[in-house]
């Protein structure tokens, strides 16, 4: 098969399986809700830094939480069977679109329900806030889907996840904190053209490294 | 000893600039005074840190294609080296922040910068240990190290330059282009870095003899 193809059919049995049990959209939009509802019942009224780190916390726990089960949740059989059908780069690539997507979704979700529930700030650029949310998602969504990938081999999957993907986001989380902060504010486009080329730059990197090393960590 | 000259090479050099260091003159400069002379203390661990970590990904990559033990023992000594020298580098950086800006831990980005790359390979070491399989903990402690590794560039050398920092180079603080005005400094800075290299990879080439030592009598 080609790899367009492969990649194709794997994102459509991933959709499929999700859409079945829908244990990852249902489980993570709780989990979001319930901790923006215990965020609100603790701080009642915050201001707009905390508006801004509180949003990036929620969302950085809930896309570990989603992700980390891309690949700690195959069982063996199942991989094996995935190994014999398709090339490593295919499953890699589809895992990586399909979490963007998942994530992407969510995010959405997750960032109306938040500024129904807080007020954001009334000097907000909404579009750019989205942009940062979306660039987010994505960012998280391809180094999470390798770190998964490297923590389901070990064994003890769910401990080292965090342990391996902390140190690895935070440079994302800041650079995303500091963009977000600048739609926030409502400052000019402009000014936050510096991180949007950063982040980028990173999920380039992040992509290429993960497409090099894949096939190695696949086999076994 | 075994290939003497360079090691004799890096201890004459470390124990010329510990002593030219301390006793030839310096440029006046205010804030910064007589505690300039960190430069030549401070400044070679980084050097040697990222130099022995790039030792660190190239025998990385290496035991991934080759499958030897050797390479992989090569890629985790010399990160323990380099974890050495970074923790060094942070030690001389806060007792400096102590006397100039008068707190050994004020915050600034660059002291987080660098105590997260540093997380980075504890996570790494954490890995490492989670796995008891040796042929596969090589594999996925390679993987992992090459991923991470241009995290870490990221970082020392991509994020410091987008935030205001207190550290010398950054934000107007005179920095490494106004010492290189004083070829008296560059006399004693140069032979620093090169000498603490040096002695970074004496270390970890001790290291790595002693470990293979141990390997062996340990099958035998």
């Amino acid at each position: 098969m080609h790899l367009a193809q492969q990649v194709k059919h794997l994102i459509k049995k991933e959709i499929i399986l999700e859409w079945r049990s829908k244990y990852a959209l249902n489980g993570v939009l709780l989990y979001v809700v319930s901790t923006v509802f215990v965020c609100f019942m603790s701080f009642q009224i915050i201001d707009k830094i905390t508006w801004n780190a509180l949003f990036w916390i929620i969302m950085l726990f809930a896309s570990i939480n989603a992700i980390a089960k891309s690949f700690l949740q195959e069982s063996k059989g199942r991989q094996l069977y995935t190994y014999t059908l398709v090339s490593p780069i295919a499953l890699i690539i589809a895992k990586t679109i399909y979490n963007s997507l998942l994530m992407m979704i969510l995010t959405v979700i997750a960032l109306a329900f938040y500024c129904l529930v807080f007020e954001p700030n009334k000097d907000i650029d909404i579009l750019m806030y989205l942009l940062a949310a979306v660039l987010g998602s994505l960012s998280f969504s391809t180094i999470f889907t390798m770190v998964s990938a490297i923590a389901s081999k070990t064994g003890n999957g769910g401990m080292l996840m965090a342990i391996l993907s902390f140190p690895i986001i935070i440079p994302v989380l800041i650079v995303l904190i500091k963009f977000a902060k600048n739609a926030m504010d409502g400052l000019d486009r402009s000014v936050s053209l510096d991180e949007i080329g950063l982040l980028a730059l990173i999920n380039v990197m992040v992509m290429t490294v993960a497409l090099l090393l894949f096939p190695y960590l696949w086999r076994d | 000893m075994y290939k003497t000259w360079w090691k004799i090479l890096a201890a004459v050099l470390v124990v010329y600039t510990a002593i030219a260091g301390l006793l030839l003159g310096v440029p006046r400069m205010a804030i910064l005074n007589e505690t300039i002379r960190n430069l030549y203390f401070h400044v070679p661990m980084w050097f040697a840190m990222v130099v022995l970590f790039t030792i660190s990904v190239f025998y990385s990559v290496r035991s991934l294609s080759t499958q030897s033990e050797a390479d992989d023992i090569r890629a985790v000594e010399s990160a323990n080296a380099g974890v050495i020298f970074g923790i060094l580098g942070i030690v001389t950086g806060a007792v400096w922040a102590k006397f100039t800006w008068g707190q050994f831990w004020s915050f600034d980005p660059k002291q987080n910068f660098a105590a997260i790359s540093l997380l980075l390979y504890f996570a790494y070491f954490v890995l490492r240990n989670a796995i008891d399989e040796e042929q596969k903990r090589a594999k996925i402690a390679a993987i992992y190290n090459i991923f991470a590794f241009p995290m870490m560039v990221v970082l020392l050398f991509v994020l410091p330059r987008l935030q205001d920092s207190l550290h010398p180079g950054n934000g107007g603080n005179p920095g490494f282009n106004s010492y290189d005005l004083d070829s008296r400094m560059r006399m004693v800075f140069y032979p620093a870095c090169l000498g603490w290299i040096l002695i970074g990879y004496w270390v970890y080439t001790l290291r790595f003899r002693i470990k293979t030592l141990e390997n062996k009598h340990n099958t035998l």
